[in-house]
C-alpha cells in the first residue's frame, strides 16, 4: 500500500435499500483506501455490491437507497452532504464513467455542449473557453476529426467513440479520482483494448487515481496495481494484483480466477448426417431513401455464407458487433428474409412461409443473449416454458404441461417450484437457464445460441457452458453458437467461422483457428481471449 | 449439476412446490399503490361514491322523478320539511280553496289541529285538499259545530327530508344527484371500456403487423380524428334520435383513437423485445403473440390512461348534456344537474353546489388514482 495519504478513503461503508421485502443490505462495512495515482480494481460477480459502493461514493444511489459510514476525499467527509455541496466534488475531483455508452450521453445535446457543461459549472469558464477546452479534450481522448465532432449528436458516434466522449467528460476538470464502472463491458473486444490503452495513457499523463470496477480478470491483471475482491457486499480479499493472482487466499477468489470455461467438446463422428446445410446465404437490408428521394442504399448484413452443421456438432460463429453473425443465425431459422438455400435434414426451408415453418419450429430453437429481455415479464416461468407446447402439442393437458415444465426446469438444474414465479425474481444466470429450458422442452434438433453467455458473470458462464454441453450429449443436439468470446467458443465448438462485414473471413476447426489465426481480427480476438487465459496460469 | 430427473423426483417436486406463489409485476404495483396515501384515500372515496350512487336512490325515500309541487326550490337543510313557517300559509291556501277561514291552528308534535269557519256549511269531503298537498296526510274530523259552519280537524303533518334541497320542479336533489351519478359513472365506465377494447386491439394489431396494414389502420384513425366531435354527435343524434346507448357509442367511438395511438407506440417497442422474437421462433401464431406477449405488456399505460379517460368521458357527457344532446328528462346526469344549477345560481345555489361537489370529487379521485397508478406501474421505480 502506498505511504501517501489516501485520496479516497472509505470506512465501514454500508449501503441499504428499502424494498417491499424489507431492507436489503447491498454493501456491508466496506473499508478501503485509494492512494493518489494508483489503479485499484474492484472485482466480484454481479450483485456483489461493487457498483453500489462507488455509486454511494458519488451520491448516485437510487431513491430508496441510503449509505452510512464514512467517505473521505483527501480527508474531507463527503457522505451525507447535500447534492449542492456534493457537486463541489462530483465532476471536479471525482469523475465517473459508466458501463453503457449508448445511454449515458443525453441524445439531445451536442457532444461539445455535453463536455462543456461540467467545465462551465465547476471551472466557471466562459462559453468560448469551455468549447476550446472541449476540443482539447476530444483530441486528448483520440476522437478522429474532433473539430467536427464537437457539433455531432451522440447517435452519430460509435459505441467506442461515445465511451471516449464519456471519458473526456469525466476528465474535463482533471479529477483526482476517476471511477470507471465496467467501462469496456459493452464494447467489442478490439475497441475494449483501445479504451483500456487510452485510460492507461491518460493515467500516466495526469497521475490520477483510477477505481476500476469490473468482472473481467484479464483487464485487472493488465491494468490494476491493487485488487479488491468483493462478495455479497463485503470485501473478501485485497492485495497487490500480482499477489492476488499468483496466490489467492480465499476460495472465492480462486473460484473467480478459475471461472474460465474449460474442457473441449468431442467432435461428432464424420459420418453423422448433416442437420443444416446452407449455401450462399445472403441477407440485405434496404436502407431507406431520404425524404426527397436520393440514393437508396443496401446493407449486406450477410453476404454469401456457406454452412454445414452435422448432428451432434457445434459451429461457432465469432465476429464483432455488426458483422452479421446474429443475422446469419436468424436467416438460418428463417426469422429474417434471406436469399440462398437452407436445407434442414431433407427439406428446403427457403420456399416455406410463416405457416409452413411452424411445424418445423419445434425442432429449430433459439436462445438469446439478453436473459432479461427474452422472457416476457408478465408471464410466469411455467407459462413461458410451456408456450411452445401450446403451439406444437395442443393436445397436451394443463397438468401434463405443468409436469413437463417441472421436468424441463430440473433438466437445467433449477428448482421446479420456480415455474410459479415471475422472471424478474431470478438472477441473470437463472433466467438464461429458463430460456434454455424453454428451447429444450420441445426436444429440438438444432439450437441457435445467440451469445447466450455474454451477459453473464464468468462463473455463471462456466455453468451454462457445462449445461449446454451436457444437454448436447444427452440429446445429440446440434448447436450454432454465436459469440464474440473465444474462450467460450473454444469450450463448445468443433468448427469456427469468423465473420466480418457479412462475410466469412476465416474458417476451420477449433484447433486450427487457435493454433494459427490468419486474419488480424481473429488475432485481436485471440489476444483478448488469451489475456484472460493467462490470468489463470 | 443435478442428475437427470426421474418421474419420482418430478412428482415429489410437484407435491412440495404447489404453494410457492410468484410475485407478479401487478402484485408489486398493488403494494406500491396501497402505500400511496392520496391514491388509497381516493379509492376509498370513489368506492363510497359508487356505492352511494347505486344504493342511495333506493333509500332516500324519494323517487328521482317524484315532483313535490309544494316544495319547489326549497333550500337544503338538515331538519325535515315542512318548516313551522311553511305550515301557516299552506293551511291558509287550503282553507281558501275550501272557501273557509282559519280560525286557529296549533301544531303539537306531528299533528296540526286546525279550526275552520265558513259562512256556509263546510263540505267534509273538501278536507281531501289536505291530503293532496305534500305537507299533510289524511285529515280527521274531530268535531263539528254551528250546523257544520265550524269544523275542527286533526291533520297529521307529512315530514319530508330534503338534505340537498329540491330543484325547480320540486324533486329531491339528493336522490337526483345520486341517480345522476349512476348514469355518469355508467357512461364513464362503459364508454371507457368500449374505447379501451377497440383502442387496444386496433393499436396492438396495427403496431405488431406493421407495414402497409399499420399504415392503413392508422390513417383510418387520422381520418376519424379529423372529424369534429360535436359534429359527429349531432350527426348521430339526427340519424338515431337521442338515446342513452348512443352516448356510449359516440364517446367510445371518439376516445378509442388516443388509446389506439398509445398502444401502437407501446407495441412498436415491445415487438422488438427479445421475448416477442423468442415467441416467433417458437412458432407462436400472431394472435397468440398479441394475446400473450404484446397486450399484457401494454396494459400498464393502458390502465393509467383508463383512469384518466373516465373523468374525461364524464366531462364529455356533461358537456353534451349541457348542450342538450345528452340524456333526457326525467333521467339525469351530473352534467344535466350542473347545467340546471347554473341556470338557477342566483336564487338557489344548492342546485349547483351539490352535484358539482360529487362530480369534482369523483374527477379528483380518478385523477389521483391515475397518478398513483402511473407511479406504481413505472418500472423505473422498481
Amino acid at each position: 500500500m502506498s505511504a501517501e495519504a489516501p485520496i479516497l478513503s472509505l470506512r465501514a461503508l454500508d449501503v441499504r435499500f428499502r424494498t417491499t421485502d424489507g431492507e436489503l443490505r447491498a454493501v456491508r462495512g466496506v473499508s478501503l483506501d485509494v492512494a493518489p495515482g494508483e489503479t485499484l480494481a474492484i472485482v466480484g460477480e454481479s450483485g456483489s455490491g461493487k457498483s453500489q459502493t462507488m455509486m454511494a461514493v458519488m451520491g448516485l444511489l437510487a431513491s430508496n437507497g441510503f449509505a452510512t459510514g464514512s467517505v473521505k476525499v483527501a480527508g474531507e467527509e463527503i457522505l451525507g452532504l447535500s447534492p449542492r455541496e456534493l457537486n463541489r466534488f462530483r465532476g471536479s475531483r471525482l469523475g465517473m464513467i459508466f458501463q453503457e455508452p449508448m445511454t449515458s450521453l443525453d441524445p439531445l445535446y451536442r457532444i461539445g455542449d455535453q463536455i462543456s457543461e461540467p467545465l462551465r459549472a465547476h471551472g466557471k469558464m466562459s462559453k468560448g473557453a469551455a468549447r476550446a477546452r472541449a476540443l482539447e479534450l476530444l483530441t486528448l481522448v483520440g476522437i478522429p476529426r474532433p473539430q467536427e465532432r464537437l457539433d455531432s449528436y451522440p447517435h452519430e458516434l460509435s459505441g467506442g467513440q461515445r465511451q471516449r466522449v464519456m471519458i473526456a467528460m469525466a476528465l474535463a476538470n482533471r479529477p483526482e479520482v476517476l471511477i470507471a464502472d465496467e467501462p469496456t463491458t459493452a464494447l467489442d473486444v478490439t475497441i475494449q483494448a483501445q479504451i483500456l490503452e487510452l485510460l492507461a495513457d491518460l493515467k500516466r499523463r495526469f497521475g490520477m487515481a483510477i477505481v476500476f470496477i469490473t468482472h473481467d480478470l484479464g483487464i485487472v491483471r493488465r491494468f490494476a496495481d491493487r485488487v479488491v475482491v468483493m462478495k455479497g457486499g463485503e470485501i473478501v480479499e485485497t492485495g497487490a494484483t500480482a499477489e492476488v493472482f499468483s496466490q489467492p487466499r480465499e476460495a472465492y477468489t480462486r473460484m473467480l480466477l478459475a471461472a474460465e470455461p474449460t474442457g473441449r467438446k468431442e467432435p461428432p463422428p464424420n459420418d453423422s448426417p448433416p442437420v443444416i446445410e446452407a449455401r450462399d446465404v445472403r441477407v440485405t437490408f434496404q436502407l431507406r431513401k431520404g425524404f426527397f428521394g436520393g440514393q437508396s442504399s443496401e446493407l449486406k448484413a450477410v453476404d454469401g455464407v456457406d454452412l454445414l452443421l452435422r448432428r451432434g456438432g457445434t459451429t461457432g460463429v465469432v465476429g464483432e458487433s455488426g458483422s452479421g453473425k446474429s443475422t446469419l443465425g436468424r436467416a438460418i431459422l428463417r426469422l429474417t428474409p434471406a436469399a440462398g438455400s437452407v436445407r434442414y435434414e431433407d427439406r428446403d426451408l427457403m420456399p416455406l412461409g410463416r405457416d409452413g415453418m411452424r411445424p418445423l419450429r419445434k425442432q429449430l430453437q433459439l436462445v438469446f443473449q439478453d436473459p432479461f429481455g427474452s422472457l416476457s415479464p408478465r408471464m410466469t416461468v411455467g407459462e413461458i416454458i410451456t408456450e411452445g407446447l401450446l403451439v406444437h402439442e395442443p393436445g397436451v393437458t394443463r397438468s401434463e404441461r405443468d409436469r413437463r415444465a417441472a421436468q424441463a426446469l430440473e433438466e437445467v438444474s433449477l428448482d421446479p417450484s420456480a415455474r410459479n414465479r415471475f422472471p424478474h425474481e431470478f438472477s441473470g444466470g437463472q433466467r438464461q437457464r429458463i430460456a434454455i429450458a424453454r428451447a429444450m422442452i420441445l426436444k429440438p434438433r438444432l439450437v441457435v445460441l445467440d451469445e447466450p453467455t455474454s451477459a453473464l458473470d464468468r462463473s455463471v458462464q462456466k455453468d451454462i457452458v457445462d449445461l449446454l454441453r451436457r444437454l448436447q450429449r444427452q440429446y445429440d443436439l446440434s448447436y450454432l453458437f454465436i459469440s464474440h468470446d473465444l474462450s467460450v467458443v473454444r469450450a463448445l465448438s468443433d468448427e469456427i467461422l469468423v465473420m466480418k462485414s457479412g462475410k466469412v473471413v476465416e474458417r476451420g476447426t477449433t484447433e486450427q483457428i487457435f493454433a494459427d489465426p490468419q486474419e488480424p481480427y481473429t488475432k485481436a480476438l485471440m489476444a483478448a481471449a488469451f489475456l484472460s487465459a493467462q490470468a489463470i496460469e | 449439476m443435478s442428475d437427470v430427473s426421474t418421474p419420482d423426483t418430478v412428482a415429489a417436486a410437484l407435491s412440495t412446490s404447489a404453494p410457492v406463489k410468484g410475485r407478479s409485476l401487478w402484485a408489486d404495483a398493488r403494494t406500491r399503490l396501497v402505500r400511496n396515501r392520496a391514491a388509497l384515500a381516493s379509492i376509498v372515496v370513489l368506492t363510497f361514491v359508487a356505492i352511494a350512487c347505486i344504493v342511495g336512490p333506493l333509500v332516500t325515500g324519494h323517487d328521482y322523478d317524484q315532483v313535490y309541487q309544494d316544495y319547489v326550490r326549497v333550500p337544503a337543510q338538515w331538519q325535515a320539511y315542512p318548516t313551522p313557517d311553511q305550515i301557516g300559509p299552506a293551511v291558509d291556501r287550503i282553507a281558501s280553496r275550501m272557501r273557509a277561514k282559519v280560525e286557529s291552528q296549533q301544531v303539537t308534535g306531528d299533528t296540526l289541529r286546525v279550526t275552520l269557519t265558513a259562512p256556509r256549511a263546510i263540505d267534509e269531503r273538501l278536507l281531501v285538499y289536505f291530503e293532496r298537498s305534500d305537507l299533510f296526510r289524511t285529515a280527521k274530523v274531530v268535531e263539528k259545530a254551528d250546523e257544520g259552519k265550524k269544523l275542527v280537524a286533526d291533520v297529521p303533518i307529512k315530514r319530508n327530508h330534503f338534505l340537498f334541497g329540491t330543484d325547480s320542479n320540486g324533486r329531491d336533489l339528493l336522490t337526483r344527484t345520486l341517480f345522476a351519478g349512476r348514469i355518469s359513472l355508467a357512461i364513464g365506465v362503459l364508454a371507457t371500456t368500449v374505447a379501451i377494447l377497440i383502442g387496444v386491439l386496433w393499436g396492438a394489431t396495427a403496431g405488431y403487423l406493421g407495414g402497409r396494414i399499420d399504415n392503413l389502420m392508422m390513417r383510418a384513425v387520422d381520418v376519424l380524428y379529423s372529424l369534429p366531435f360535436i359534429f359527429f354527435v349531432i350527426l348521430l343524434v339526427v340519424f338515431f334520435g337521442r338515446n342513452f346507448v348512443l352516448m356510449f357509442l359516440a364517446v367510445g367511438a371518439v376516445e378509442w383513437l388516443d388509446m389506439a395511438r398509445i398502444v401502437r407506440g407501446q407495441t412498436l417497442s415491445i415487438k422488438r423485445q427479445e421475448y416477442v422474437q423468442a415467441a416467433e421462433a417458437l412458432g407462436v401464431t400472431t394472435g397468440g403473440i398479441l394475446r400473450r406477449h404484446v397486450i399484457p405488456n401494454t396494459l400498464g399505460p393502458v390502465v393509467v390512461y383508463m383512469t384518466l379517460l373516465v373523468p374525461k368521458v364524464i366531462l364529455l357527457e356533461s358537456f353534451l348534456s349541457f348542450l342538450g344532446l345528452g340524456v333526457q328528462e326525467p333521467m339525469t346526469s351530473w352534467g344535466v344537474l350542473i347545467a340546471e344549477g347554473a341556470k338557477n345560481i342566483q336564487g338557489s345555489t344548492w342546485m349547483l353546489v351539490f352535484p358539482s361537489i360529487f362530480l369534482t370529487g369523483t374527477l379528483f379521485c380518478l385523477n389521483f388514482i391515475g397518478d398513483g397508478l402511473r407511479d406504481a406501474l413505472d418500472p423505473k421505480d422498481r
